[in-house]
């Protein structure tokens, strides 16, 4: 490694090389076209069409488990470096990294928020006729019976509230040297992580509608959906966070890989706070409610 | 003292482990951001070589009226087949070429440099950056091939792309992995420049086209997952039955332009910014003179960056909006001349009084400014929501971009090849073949699109494979100049770059003298694998 052979003269780390790109940018490739041939089976020609038919969604196996493959090898690669070359200038520089990510997942999410707010707010707009007349000009659309806001939904809110104090509690037993609590706090949050999810999941299996039903669905499922994915991909990152934090990974003054989960767990909960507030309470409407 | 230090540290290698790899594992595990940047200028170039092919062959086909070339298998014209071939080279020079070339190019191969720091921030991730490109040109050529194609245009507007074939899922699987590839890449600019800067380069001591960089992350940054979005529904409005561009399921088809120029006029500066850095530089150069008003030049940048946020539905303003919101969006982008003309007349006040020389770079550069302004200038026309009623889907909205991105990006690339290719490779251009390549192209690309403001103001319209009579003459010269401009190209290709490489000769650290004064022309041409391995100190007194 770059720094291991004489006096670095500068904070930085420079990255031996590494397979894991090319073999992610390979993976992202397989991926997207088995998710092609799911959904067009026929797509490179009849030779192959009745085989995609059969195997239909696990055509995107082979790409998944690789892109999976290339997440845990490449961050372990990095959290064995972390252990040497994690200056303070580079765990800076990781932070501003997060926290440009989490910048442009907020964009992610203010697409599905704009499509949202572009029928919530003008269901019967004048110059749109058509829609007018499949919303009936209110919203929820006409036909639309709805999830009451204040029952599961602010269950959830509460749980994933709760969940960000005891990612912080976390924090604060990292930061103090107390293992023991770290781990605890990030055992509770993965806890209540879980368990929103199940209900999310609950909520999904008895909504009374479905994804492909009208606009009212589709900005619904699409927009909670998203999160919910954000969700799992937080839970997983905390769960990650939990195994280290029980090898005592985790060093007071440095334990980044806990704040980036802590950060995006955050970020996560907000984005719910926004879905709650907008699209299950707002957006609720004076819809008649179909599930306590 | 930073060029002793890199060559010294050349030499010692041997007691790291950090000795240049060979192979192919030099460039497929890359971490090296002068490797990756020359990935990236090939790859650049490759696909601008088939995007430019494509175009060639819709000017070989616009050469004379009637159909000749796209007649479908039962002889009769098909209009799908040529919007596939307009689509296939919007995306590939938007996504594959101008990005990839200045942004991942230049961006991966100067900002490190000219900053003083001794590589990106995240090397591995800039190396997934490249290597994402590939596959999403893959995913790309075949959408044109499967299913029909996609023969929608670079905006992919529903309802039409809703009833397209398998290929337009690829040509979304393709934006995804492209726009990803662009968002891991900014966050890596973004976090390279504000926190690996040398000591006492402060952020209104650094060069421009690093500050130009760093807008343009910005951009990407905020602008691609609102596309990424875009695309998602538009994926299951196709596959799985949602309706957020359906009308009748209470959907809104202009959802979807919305969306798609929130992105889209930001990502016209994206790929326009990191050319005004690069004229910067080389106005300031050749003039031997610090750049004029370098805080206003930067804050030009950031101020345009700002402004393109709130300017999108300019390009759609015949959708059926309300006349007060035309009128907002009219006013915002004429603001968008302000910033821009401060760049303007900052070059020429750089040049002003200033010993030039017309070297090749310099000549792009000029040749840039004026073409740029040209485009800037119809920019304003079209921003007049009442002209733009009778010009929009015209050819003289053609031409209007392509004064801007074709002349001006483009040739903010070529002026940047010349700038930089003997820092780059060691060695300098052949002056005869860039004089050829550059006046046979700067008068090319003037025949090819000067004309279209003609046709265009005479009402030809966008997207179609034919046109009547009476637009033949100036069709015809447009085609004169594609034919020209893809034979200079292909002569560059072979003279310069081949000529270069091969041989060039060699040229020490800083072969452009005294007007040269930024970090990359403290190290050797080409530089060593590792550069500031020992920080360069920027003094407070230093030029820009």
């Amino acid at each position: 490694m770059n720094m291991a052979g004489g006096t670095p003269k500068h904070p930085y780390h420079l990255v031996d090389p590494s397979p894991w790109p090319a073999l992610g940018s390979f993976a992202a490739l397989l991926l997207a076209l088995g998710f092609g041939l799911a959904l067009h089976p026929g797509m490179l020609g009849p030779g192959i069409e009745a085989v995609m038919k059969s195997v239909h969604w696990w055509a995107i196996a082979p790409g998944l488990l690789l892109v999976f493959g290339v997440m845990y090898w490449w961050w372990s690669d990095v959290i064995a470096e972390s252990r040497v070359y994690h200056t303070a200038v580079v765990q800076l520089g990781l932070r501003y990294g997060m926290i440009l990510f989490i910048a442009s997942e907020v964009l992610f999410f203010a697409a599905f928020f704009w499509a949202f707010f572009d029928s919530a707010l003008y269901p019967g707009a004048p110059n749109m006729p058509v829609r007018t007349e499949a919303t009936g000009g209110i919203w929820p659309p006409k036909g639309i019976s709805i999830i009451a806001p204040f029952d599961l939904p602010l269950m959830n809110t509460l749980i994933l509230l709760l969940s960000g104090t005891t990612c912080t509690w976390a924090h604060h037993a990292i930061i103090e040297g107390n293992q023991k609590d770290a781990v605890r706090g990030l055992l509770c949050t993965v806890v209540l992580g879980a368990i929103f999810t199940c209900i999310q999941a609950y909520e999904y299996i008895h909504a009374p509608f479905t994804f492909s039903q009208d606009i009212y669905t589709s900005t619904f499922f699409m927009a909670t959906g998203f999160h919910g994915f954000h969700v799992l991909v937080g839970t997983t990152f905390l769960i990650v966070c939990l195994i280290r934090a029980a090898k005592g990974q985790f060093k007071p003054r440095q334990h980044f890989g806990f704040e980036a989960a802590a950060w995006y767990w955050h970020f996560v909960d907000v984005v719910w706070l926004f879905l709650f507030f907008c699209i299950y309470w707002w957006g609720a409407g004076k819809a008649p409610i179909a599930l306590h | 003292m930073a060029t002793a230090h890199g060559a010294a540290h050349d030499h010692h290698a041997h007691g790291h482990d950090d000795h240049t790899p060979t192979g192919i594992k030099r460039w497929l595990y890359s971490t090296n951001h002068k490797d990756i940047g020359t990935m990236y200028l090939v790859f650049s170039i490759f696909a601008a070589l088939i995007g430019a092919g494509f175009s060639v062959y819709m000017r070989l086909e616009l050469m004379q009226p009637g159909v000749q070339y796209f007649n479908g298998a039962d002889g009769t014209p098909d209009g799908h087949f040529w919007n596939t071939v307009v689509t296939a080279h919007g995306l590939i020079m938007v996504f594959f070429v101008v990005m990839p070339g200045l942004i991942g190019g230049f961006g991966n191969w100067f900002v490190p440099l000219m900053i003083g720091a001794p590589d990106m921030a995240f090397p591995r991730m800039n190396n997934i950056s490249f290597w994402l490109l590939p596959p999403a040109f893959i995913l790309l050529l075949m959408s044109a091939l499967i299913g029909g194609g996609v023969g929608t245009g670079w905006t992919i507007y529903p309802p039409l792309t809703i009833n397209q074939g398998a290929g337009m899922d690829l040509a979304i699987f393709s934006l995804h992995i492209a726009g990803a590839s662009s968002i891991l890449g900014a966050i890596n600019f973004i976090t390279t420049i504000l926190n690996m800067r040398a000591p006492g380069m402060t952020l209104h001591r650094m060069p421009l086209f690093a500050w130009s960089v760093l807008v343009t992350a910005f951009l990407l940054l905020l602008a691609l997952p609102v596309l990424a979005g875009a695309i998602t529904m538009l994926l299951t409005d196709r596959n799985f039955g949602t309706s957020f561009f359906k009308a009748e399921g209470g959907g809104d088809p202009t959802l979807f332009l919305n969306l798609f120029w929130f992105f889209g006029h930001p990502e016209v500066y994206i790929m326009i910014l990191p050319a005004f850095g690069i004229i910067s530089h080389i106005i300031s150069t050749f003039a031997r003179k610090p750049i004029f008003g370098y805080l206003g030049m930067a804050y030009a940048m950031v101020a345009i960056g700002v402004v393109g946020f709130v300017v999108w539905a300019h390009h759609m303003y015949t959708v059926g909006m309300d006349v007060d919101t035309r009128a907002y969006f009219v006013a915002a982008t004429m603001v968008i001349a302000v910033p821009t003309g401060v760049k303007i007349f900052s070059w020429i006040a750089t040049m002003w009084g200033g010993s030039i020389r017309l070297t090749i770079p310099m000549l792009w550069a000029i040749g840039f400014i004026f073409l740029f302004t040209v485009g800037g200038v119809t920019g304003v026309v079209l921003a007049n929501a009442g002209v733009d009623y009778s010009l929009h889907n015209t050819y003289y909205v053609i031409a209007h971009f392509h004064y801007v991105l074709s002349l001006g990006a483009v040739f903010g690339m070529f002026a940047g090849f010349y700038y930089w290719i003997g820092k780059m490779s060691g060695r300098q251009y052949p002056e005869w073949a860039a004089q050829v390549h550059f006046w046979v192209t700067f008068v090319a690309v003037n025949l090819t699109f000067f004309p279209m403001h003609f046709s265009g103001l005479a009402g030809m319209p966008r997207h179609y494979v034919d046109y009547p009579d009476a637009m033949a003459h100036w069709n015809y010269l447009s085609s004169i100049g594609a034919f020209l401009s893809f034979g200079s190209t292909i002569f560059w290709l072979i003279f310069v770059v081949f000529g270069t490489l091969l041989f060039g000769r060699k040229v020490g650290a800083n072969y452009w003298g005294e007007g040269a004064t930024t970090l990359e022309w403290t190290v050797s041409s080409p530089p060593p694998y590792h550069t500031f391995e020992e920080l360069p100190h920027i003094s407070p007194t230093a030029h820009h």
